[in-house]
């Protein structure tokens, strides 16, 4: 919480540098003393792998820069260079590729847990809504970094997600983002700069997501907000400890992929240089971004499409208002927490859809039968099924469940012992 | 165990007696960090070094027969140039009768050309003071000079005037027959 500072310089040099610029004030303010509410559980943890993630990210990325190549005629073979020639490249460029798919998982935990405990609500919804343009800026990061080895899965994957804009904005907006009448050279070239751009807004958004998640403090599993010293513990040691526990846990997953299964995640069609003449087969993008282009996919109509897709993740900065309930918790909220559940399995489903192909047979014996443009077993009616739930639950469970719900009585406060919790 | 703990109200033993179990566990943390964060800083580090195919390329082949007597051929080599000089009898007189003048970085000229082969002189083409690349022929010593501080080189490539401290590199090379000369 802002205004808590219980930071005494005790050197000459830092009581000199405290009244001219009082940087270790700062840190141990935010990183040492800052009273944290004592519940928090392990789904608390990963901003701080987040955070571990973004330096990964910065990191393995600038080493990569230093070999890679943005230009159509060699950037498929300066990757291969990094990955045969380059000093540890394949180990460095594994790390990058994988890592990218670490920080979408572990933010949509973050984000799931930040939906289930109610982590959005006043006083947080600026920092809902900081965490959701770090969200955005990470897709357009990942988009346009999936790119640069310019294989077949970049080169059209460009091409696909460059027209989505199209659809919305128009032709001219299509040509402008390109440079030319296609994706090439120059689209590569300012993919490239942005990719190295974006992570670094990404930083800056970090760090006023962290300020403003240290003006009201931490949420906790409990939603009640911290009532008084008794309820807060300093971030030192007990959360860098339980946050550097769970980061190496983290890795162990991360380092599992990098080492044993890094190409599990990707698509073997990215290992063919891009051709402008040939579509690969099966098109499909990061499994991060699938629930999204299963929306993109159950909407037969161009702009709707897309504007559905926009709007499955605009509809989340509205999420502080859409919900009516003051439980922040839904440890509280037996039926809330039901329809969170549904979500979660929404979402997954919608990820499985995007996997497959359109037409696709659900359930691969039953023949089904037609309904208006498609049959009703494949997966274009199982995403429509998902998406009108999705948009379901944000748009209808959400403010209607918190007006007719009967929440369980909340606890006092963090510290109030367990049995008079359940008592009143 | 429990006359160990809490000695000191921060968990670690006083001064003076054995680490106890809380002291243990930092050592042990720190340790890990240290050699963790160790690991994970040296690929990131050796990346930076020449890649493989770098390295491929690290040696090259040269035709002799290209270089008339009294001339020099500048080749690529590992991105640098290198001399290739044909000495004639009168500079290769001079360099020998330089062997024990007062020079910088004592070398007779024997020991910067093979043996019988005294009329190729073979040698990195940078300056030792601050890398330019000597000009041919130029100098007080009818070896090189360089334009960018002055250096005066003596036809055994040795360094005679100005601020370079070293003789001019002499790669490692071999010759693979009478015209061939394999460097690197």
């Amino acid at each position: 919480m802002s205004g808590h500072s219980t930071y005494e310089p005790k050197t000459a040099i830092e009581r000199w540098l405290d009244t001219r610029l009082p940087i270790i004030r700062f840190g141990m303010d935010t990183m040492v003393s800052f009273p944290t509410p004592k519940n928090l559980n392990y789904w608390w943890t990963f901003g701080a792998i987040l955070a571990v993630c973004l330096v990964t990210q910065i990191v393995t990325g600038i080493v990569l820069a230093m070999h890679y190549d943005p230009s159509a005629a060699n950037a498929f073979n300066s990757v291969e260079h990094i990955m045969r020639d380059v000093n540890h490249g394949w180990m460095i460029r594994f790390i990058h590729a994988n890592g990218a798919s670490m920080f979408f998982l572990a933010v949509y935990i973050h984000i799931f847990r930040g939906v289930y405990y109610g982590s959005y609500k006043a006083p947080r919804e600026v920092l809902w809504i900081l965490g959701l343009v770090i969200y955005l800026l990470m897709m357009a990061t990942a988009f346009m970094g999936y790119v640069l080895p310019w294989g077949q899965m970049s080169f059209w994957g460009a091409t696909v997600i460059t027209n989505i804009v199209g659809a919305v904005f128009g032709d001219k907006v299509t040509t402008l983002l390109w440079g030319g009448f296609a994706v090439d050279n120059p689209t590569l070239n300012r993919f490239f700069s942005l990719h190295y751009l974006l992570p670094f807004m990404i930083a800056g958004v970090v760090a006023l997501h962290i300020w403003a998640l240290h003006v009201p403090g931490n949420n906790n599993p409990k939603g009640v907000e911290v009532k008084s010293k008794a309820d807060t513990v300093p971030f030192h040691p007990y959360y860098t400890v339980k946050d550097g526990f769970a980061v190496i846990v983290f890795f162990i997953l991360f380092a599992s992929f990098v080492f044993f299964a890094p190409d599990a995640l990707g698509h073997a069609d990215n290992y063919t240089v891009a051709n402008s003449l040939v579509t690969p087969q099966h098109i499909v993008p990061e499994w991060y971004f699938l629930p999204f282009y299963a929306i993109l996919r159950a909407i037969p109509n161009k702009l709707m499409g897309a504007l559905a897709m926009f709007g499955a993740i605009g509809i989340l900065f509205l999420l502080p208002w859409i919900d009516t309930s003051k439980v922040r918790s839904m440890r509280y909220r037996p039926s809330a927490r039901l329809f969170f559940f549904l979500f979660v399995f929404v979402c997954l489903v919608l990820g499985f859809c995007g996997a497959h192909e359109p037409d696709e047979k659900v359930l691969k014996g039953l023949a089904g039968f037609q309904l208006f443009d498609a049959n009703l077993n494949s997966f274009v009616w199982l995403s429509r099924l998902g998406t009108a739930c999705y948009f379901g639950y944000l748009g209808l469970v959400m403010p209607i469940l918190g007006l007719t719900e009967k929440p369980l009585p909340t606890p006092e406060s963090i510290s109030t012992p367990v049995l008079t919790e359940k008592k009143g | 165990m429990a006359d160990t703990v809490a000695t000191n109200p921060d968990g670690h033993a006083p001064p003076g007696q054995d680490p106890n179990r809380r002291d243990f566990i930092h050592i042990v943390a720190a340790t890990a960090a240290v050699g963790g964060v160790a690991a994970v800083a040296w690929p990131l580090i050796d990346q930076m070094n020449p890649a493989a195919d770098t390295l491929a390329l690290a040696s090259i082949e040269f035709d002799l027969t290209k270089v008339q007597q009294g001339q020099q051929v500048v080749v690529k080599w590992r991105g640098k140039p290198v001399f290739v000089r044909y000495r004639t009898p009168k500079e290769i007189a001079e360099a020998v009768a330089s062997d024990h003048a007062d020079l910088r970085d004592p070398q007779t000229d024997a020991q910067r050309t093979k043996p019988g082969k005294s009329q190729w002189l073979i040698l990195v083409g940078v300056c030792t003071h601050l890398g330019c690349v000597p000009n041919f022929g130029q100098g007080d010593y009818g070896g090189w000079f360089c334009p960018c501080h002055g250096s005066v080189y003596d036809t055994s490539g040795r360094i005679r005037k100005g601020p370079a401290p070293k003789n001019l590199a002499v790669p490692d090379y071999a010759f693979l027959s009478d015209t061939k000369v394999k460097i690197g």
